[in-house]
């Protein structure tokens, strides 16, 4: 609880995956099996692929993929802006996130599956109840 | 394996919204018809098996004895998501399966009135995540599934929608259903869009509903006579395998597979056996994927069956003829089981306007994200 107290001021991570080093960029973490190659987001006790305990290795996840799938949100929880574009995202290197495309209009003629990803990470437009400020991550077109 | 299993008594309550009712009156409806219907009692009863989703806490099956006679009986209350009347079922089914019992009595029921959109609770501390990192309510979930579909096979928004075409076509001969309306294609595809491809018309309808059912023991089944009787001929459940992205993207597809494959193995049949298919268009999307994974057709084909109408009333193998989850309703846990209710009233030939014709082997599915998928598999004895 003293270790929490004293954290240092700055946007807390949307999602424990995000990891936001100090003096480096933020960057998404994956939990690699090293017995079969799975690659989740989060810690768990064994591999739900395989079924290896204990067996896994950080990696750093890509900041580069292709979109693989998306939905255009149009109706949602109140207060939340829509539409926004759902996005499924296969990371170069192994892994696959899902979050919000941005910089592209919400547009089936526009959205190409398969086009590629830019991961890029801004303050959320969202603080909690506390006024803490988050750091998510969103998907941007690229090239 | 053990002994047969029938369905000797099924009903449902036509499904709709009744907000002066509560859970266990509206499960007490249906058991009360589905005993009326197997000619028997809640004293002849064995044991209870119960489905609901939204008051898993709330001890359903016990308050719908409370309503139809304590007679001091075992009572299983299940929750499996969109899955959890199938999972009471085959709850029921086992018991039977094992020896244990000779009659026992499965209930699904749920009350949803307008609940609105559903998932999204994305869950952890911190900020709510919906919108900030991607979807996780139910219409673009199915979306992102049908999506993947297109990028696969390019199916289009139009096919997608015909799906909905066809399941409210179909609901117009059913009187359970709590849609009756037609809704021809540029109504589906000008519907409001909620989560494309998914527009309002391609969303499963939220409503209060009960289905019941009596099953039997192949000894008790005699006793009570076979005409009527409908064998199960198999009792499948699956949860999610792990595949490559189903922590992020629920895999709706493998599971049903993997289901389908024991099915048609415990059954002794195939698709092409099939007279009749209810299956989950929870979204107009999650049928398309649903004629491959079940075997209805080969892979990439489904776009073309929704095209050629081979699964509408009087093709070549006929899905949803209830109206389907996107017409008839979608009362979590009663639709496990009133999916039952259709086949076995096709198989039985009392489904008047509606019946298809000849019908003697018919397949029930349900999948319940995160995730469960039930698929039941009936054939007419007499």
């Amino acid at each position: 609880m003293a270790a929490e107290a004293a954290a240092p001021s700055g946007p807390r991570p949307i999602v424990s995956y995000l990891k936001i080093p100090e003096g480096a960029d933020p960057y998404l973490e994956g939990q690699k099996c090293t017995a079969c190659g799975a690659i989740f987001l989060g810690e768990r006790p064994t591999c739900s692929s395989c079924g290896k305990s204990g067996s896994f290795e950080a990696i750093h996840l890509a900041d580069r993929g292709e979109l693989y799938v998306y939905s255009i949100v149009y109706r949602s929880f109140p207060g939340i802006d829509v539409p926004y574009v759902s996005a499924i995202v296969d990371l170069e290197g192994g892994g696959t996130v899902k979050g919000n495309l941005i910089g592209i209009d919400p547009d089936p003629a526009k959205i190409r599956m398969g086009m590629p990803v830019q991961v890029v990470y801004e303050i959320a437009p969202r603080k909690d109840q506390e006024g803490n400020e988050y750091l998510t991550y969103y998907f941007k077109p690229r090239g | 394996m053990g002994e047969n299993v029938y369905v000797v008594g099924i009903d449902m309550i036509r499904f709709g919204r009744f907000p002066e009712k509560t859970v266990p009156k509206l499960g007490a409806e249906a058991a009360l018809l589905a005993l009326k219907d197997a000619g028997v009692s809640i004293q002849d009863v064995e044991a209870l098996y119960c489905g609901n989703l939204m008051q898993a806490s709330a001890m359903v099956g016990q308050r719908i004895l409370h309503e139809i006679g304590q007679t001091g009986i075992p009572v299983t209350n299940s929750a499996n998501a969109c899955a959890t009347g199938a999972t009471a079922l085959r709850g029921a089914w086992m018991s039977i399966k094992a020896g244990v019992y000779d009659l026992v009595l499965v209930v699904g029921v749920e009350q949803l009135g307008k609940a609105g959109l559903l998932g999204g609770g994305g869950g952890g501390g911190g900020i709510p995540k919906e919108g900030l990192l991607g979807s996780g309510l139910m219409p673009a979930v199915f979306a992102e599934a049908g999506m993947e579909h297109s990028r696969k096979y390019g199916t289009t928004f139009e096919q997608f929608a015909k799906v909905s075409v066809k399941n409210h076509q179909h609901s117009t001969k059913n009187p359970k259903s709590m849609y009756r309306k037609e809704t021809p294609l540029d109504m589906v595809m000008g519907a409001e869009m909620i989560a494309y491809p998914n527009t309002k018309l391609m969303c499963s309808v939220n409503v209060d509903g009960a289905a019941a059912a009596v099953l039997a023991s192949e000894k008790k089944a005699r006793q009570l006579g076979m005409k009527r009787a409908v064998k199960i001929s198999a009792s499948i459940l699956t949860s999610d395998p792990y595949t490559e992205r189903d922590l992020v993207m629920p895999d709706v597809n493998t599971c049903t597979r993997q289901a389908a494959a024991k099915a048609y193995e415990m059954a002794g049949i195939g698709p092409d056996d099939l007279d009749l298919v209810e299956l989950h268009d929870c979204f107009a999307t999650a049928e398309i994927l649903h004629y491959e994974n079940l075997g209805l057709c080969a892979d990439g084909e489904a776009g073309k069956l929704i095209d050629e109408g081979q699964t509408a009333h009087g093709g070549r193998i006929p899905v949803n003829v209830s109206g389907g989850l996107l017409s008839k309703g979608h009362p979590l846990g009663a639709t496990g089981v009133a999916n039952v209710y259709e086949v076995a009233t096709h198989l039985r030939g009392e489904a008047g306007d509606r019946q298809v014709a000849g019908a003697k082997v018919g397949l029930t599915h349900v999948i319940g994200l995160g995730s469960a998928c039930g698929v039941h598999i009936l054939e007419k004895t007499a």
